[in-house]
């Protein structure tokens, strides 16, 4: 209540952001430093490029799903949307090589394809929650088991393989590199870089937080709110898109399999990076590192017998609560009294 | 240690000593809040608990409460020293806080939540019959009419206020404190309100009473405290002090001058004009004019549709019918956006459910009206910090920290707070709707001031207030509603308590509205 009291309260809070903005990093190096120790081999550059490139897909969509939650909604649909996109520039792409042969252009093509469902995509998960009132949860939901479907249908229950000859120029998007450093890596950190200007630096970003704080404070600051909200799903759908041309030229096929529980990781890594699940506050950097951590942890699985494989989703699943319970600062306040 | 009756206790009026807070010290990490406080709560009497926003007062009585422990000194009931680790054991001993925001579950009925956690069971299940019984018979006793049943979402924030006492009466309190029980109250819920504290204090009940309204201090306690700044400033029968006195106790100086000097001038042009404007089920037929530098008030009871009125105007509502002209051109406003670019601001009543975002520090929430001013494409920091820095002089906000969380401000500073944030936009005319509540005297007056700064200036202002007062003390005119209509616009001497309740009540003015419509 009095100014001093405020100032009080906010010493506390103070430390708590800090250990928000610290907290997923210090847990990185810690992870870094118990793969060193386990095995020499982890810190090759064989192997950390191994981890970062892996990183890329749940790490591209993960950034577009902390501009949703920031906003105070959920995207569940984003591993059927990723598995259907690809599924759909198979098809295309398999298509064209008749007409257009297995060059750039048909790549392109799939390309843009991509972009143009992923937008659609989005706009729909936007568009039907806002404009139609229903719950973002129960919206993505539907659409999950939509875009799933659509791909099984498309894939007459089995698996879509694209057509030898484009791996052959599409390739380098995934298994390429640009001064060393692997192409997925590349588009990682641009699509991290452009979506910290966006949330942090723009009317946008600000507009994000605000609607995930309070929706009726915003609506009464003369703010789009519908608008708004929907673009973050259609930048979710576009996170997708890029996500998923990456992915195309990795495996080559598409089936109904594809990108199952991505959502989750997606959601996992944003929530791991500090971003508040109920909106309000967002990080893209903390979601960079939640994807990398995700990816990490499997890794040292891998290198280590102490552990068997099997149980990766258990460990993240611990390392995702223990990172939300360190973050809500209040374990230490409860501690002290 | 026993009762060693000393240096807190003051010649009372009531009965037996219950609770005594000594020599009471609060500190929040380095900062201190309270000093050396001392109060006494007996049997059978109200003590007020009276101060400035940020005296401490809430502080205070959420160590008496259990909801926060005190760095120094004891809490003393029934002449044995206790410590509450938090509020239950606070309750367990019949010390019960209201809060000024009211601890209900929305989604929950009236009867499941004056029983939460305290379920009536037969065996294993719920007696969902004897609870309905028991809190009819609680809400009767408050001459509530909320059924049980009814969902607390539903409800007016009044009938949330009734169901929070019946819910502390039904915990058996014999200690009350209710912290600004009544700013959210009509003036009859208020009268019911006091009505139930007399009985509680007949009963034996010790309660102490939280506010800023002077009057209703003077109606209702026996024995006031002022604080200030976190120290005790004087205890004393009501009796023997006048509001004046209270006031100046409370501040720390006179308040010379309430309300500013202003000018009013109604040849001025109009700026606004507001023709047979509806809205559904709420508005009928609304017109009124505006002229420049003017304050026009709105007055008329809770649920007389000023606050539709005026959302319907900027935008949020949409209306059913109506024009509305803008220096004699038609405007068409159907977004807060476009009343934004008509230079129209809306300053909500709700400034924590729609005003404030309250996660944030002050430059989020300070700019976000206004976001297009400080970049289109890239947000420019330094503007923002430099318009905080502006905002923080020119309505004098005391963030002992700038990066505090908006929450954590008393009423007072997120009020001028949301005032700088409105005026960023730098509109021609501004609807403020309950400009002071829940905000103590010496901040409104500087609000008070604020406004007639804005006419000074030549800008005009639409005041929605339930405070008479106020409503005296800063309008030129007066318009009055009740029912959704605007039954008269009162001008000259007949701005006055009894002209606003005839035309408020529905007893005057339904000419004024035919006379007005057709002009």
């Amino acid at each position: 209540m009095s100014g001093l009291e405020r100032s009080g309260q906010n010493a506390s809070s103070r430390f708590s952001i800090d250990f928000k903005a610290l907290g997923p990093f210090l847990a990185l190096v810690l992870l870094f430093i118990l793969g060193t120790s386990i095995n020499d081999a982890f810190l090759s550059s064989g192997n950390l490029s191994n981890i970062f490139t892996r990183s890329a897909f749940i790490g591209i969509i993960a950034v577009g799903a902390t501009f949703v939650i920031t906003a105070g909604g959920i995207d569940l649909s984003v591993g059927s949307m990723a598995a259907f996109i690809s599924g759909a520039m198979i098809v295309v792409m398999n298509g064209l090589v008749e007409t257009l042969g297995p060059g750039l252009e048909t790549v392109l093509i799939g390309v843009v394809l991509s972009i143009v469902l992923g937008i659609g995509a989005g706009a729909i998960n936007g568009l039907v929650s806002t404009k139609g009132k229903i719950e973002a949860f129960i919206v993505t939901l539907g659409t999950m088991g939509i875009y799933r479907s659509l791909v099984t249908y498309m894939a007459d229950g089995g698996t879509l393989s694209l057509d030898f000859e484009i791996r052959g120029t599409y390739r380098p998007v995934y298994y390429g590199d640009l001064l060393g450093i692997p192409v997925p890596v590349l588009v990682f950190l641009a699509v991290a870089v452009a979506g910290y200007v966006l949330l942090n630096m723009t009317p946008f970003g600000r507009k994000c937080f605000a609607i995930g704080s309070n929706e009726q404070v915003a609506r009464y600051s003369a703010i789009h709110v519908d608008r708004v909200k929907t673009m973050t799903y259609v930048i979710q759908g576009i996170c997708v898109s890029v996500a998923t041309i990456i992915y195309v030229p990795r495996l080559g096929s598409a089936s109904s399999s594809t990108g199952v529980l991505w959502e989750l990781e997606a959601i996992a890594a944003v929530i791991i990076g500090g971003t508040m699940l109920k909106g309000g506050y967002g990080r893209i950097w903390g979601t960079v590192i939640g994807a990398i951590m995700l990816t990490t942890i499997g890794n040292i699985l891998n290198l280590t017998d102490a552990i068997s494989n099997y149980l990766n989703g258990a460990v993240q699943g611990l390392i995702i609560i223990v990172a939300v319970f360190l973050q809500r600062g209040d374990w230490r306040r409860k501690k002290s009294k | 240690m026993t009762d060693t009756a000393g240096d807190a206790v003051d010649p009372g009026i009531g009965g037996e000593l219950r609770l005594s807070g000594r020599k009471i010290c609060k500190s929040f990490g380095p900062a201190q809040v309270l000093f050396d406080v001392s109060i006494d709560l007996r049997a059978g009497e109200v003590h007020a608990l009276l101060g400035e926003n940020g005296a401490g007062k809430s502080t205070l009585v959420k160590i008496l409460s259990g909801y926060h422990q005190p760095t120094e000194g004891e809490l003393v009931l029934d002449g044995a020293n206790v410590s509450f680790a938090d509020s239950a054991v606070g309750e367990a001993h019949g010390v019960i806080l209201i809060h000024q925001e009211l601890n209900l579950a929305e989604q929950l009925t009236v009867e499941e939540n004056i029983f939460l956690g305290r379920e009536i069971k037969r065996g294993w299940f719920l007696d969902k019959v004897a609870m309905r019984a028991e809190a009819k018979r609680l809400l009767s006793q408050l001459q509530c009419n909320v059924d049980p049943r009814a969902r607390i979402r539903d409800l007016a924030v009044s009938d949330r206020q009734m169901v929070e006492i019946a819910k502390a009466l039904s915990k058996k309190a014999d200690i009350l404190i209710l912290d600004e029980p009544t700013a959210v109250l009509t003036g009859r819920e208020v009268d019911i309100l006091f009505d139930q504290i007399r009985r509680l204090r007949e009963q034996g009940v010790a309660i102490l009473y939280i506010s800023h309204k002077l009057d209703e201090i003077k109606a209702i306690a026996d024995r006031v405290t002022v604080l200030r700044d976190g120290r005790h400033i004087i205890t004393e029968p009501v009796a023997e002090l006048t509001k004046d006195d209270m006031a100046r106790l409370m501040v720390g100086r006179d308040i010379t001058q309430m309300f500013p000097d202003r000018v009013s001038d109604t040849s001025a042009p109009i700026v606004l004009s507001v023709r047979d404007l509806s809205l559904a089920g709420q508005v009928r037929d609304a017109s009124f004019d505006l002229h420049k530098g003017e304050v026009l008030g709105f007055a008329g009871i809770v649920g007389a549709g000023r606050t539709a009125l005026m959302e319907a105007i900027i935008g949020l509502r949409e209306k059913s019918s109506g024009v509305i002209e803008r220096n004699g051109k038609p405007v068409r406003i159907s977004s807060l956006q476009d009343a934004k670019d008509c230079g129209i601001a809306y300053l909500t009543k709700d400034r924590k459910g729609s005003g404030l975002l309250l996660n944030m520090d002050m430059r989020p929430n300070l700019t976000l009206l206004a976001l297009e001013k400080f970049g289109r494409v890239i947000l420019d920091r330094k503007a923002e910090e430099a318009a905080l820095e502006r905002a923080i002089a020119a309505f004098d906000i005391r963030a002992a920290d700038r990066k505090a969380k908006v929450g954590d401000f008393s009423g007072g500073n997120q009020q001028k707070l949301l005032l700088a944030k409105v005026m960023e936009t730098d509109p021609d005319i501004v609807i403020i709707d309950e400009p002071t509540r829940g905000i103590d005297i010496g901040t409104k007056s500087q609000i008070y001031h604020f406004i007639g700064d804005l006419t000074d200036r030549g800008k005009s202002v639409i005041l929605l207030s339930s405070e008479m007062p106020e409503m005296l003390g800063l309008s030129d005119r007066i318009a009055v509603m009740a029912a959704g209509r605007i039954t008269g616009i009162l001008e000259g001497n007949d701005r006055n308590e009894h002209e606003i309740m005839r035309h408020a009540t529905g007893i005057s003015g339904q000419e004024g509205v035919s006379v007005h419509e057709r002009t």
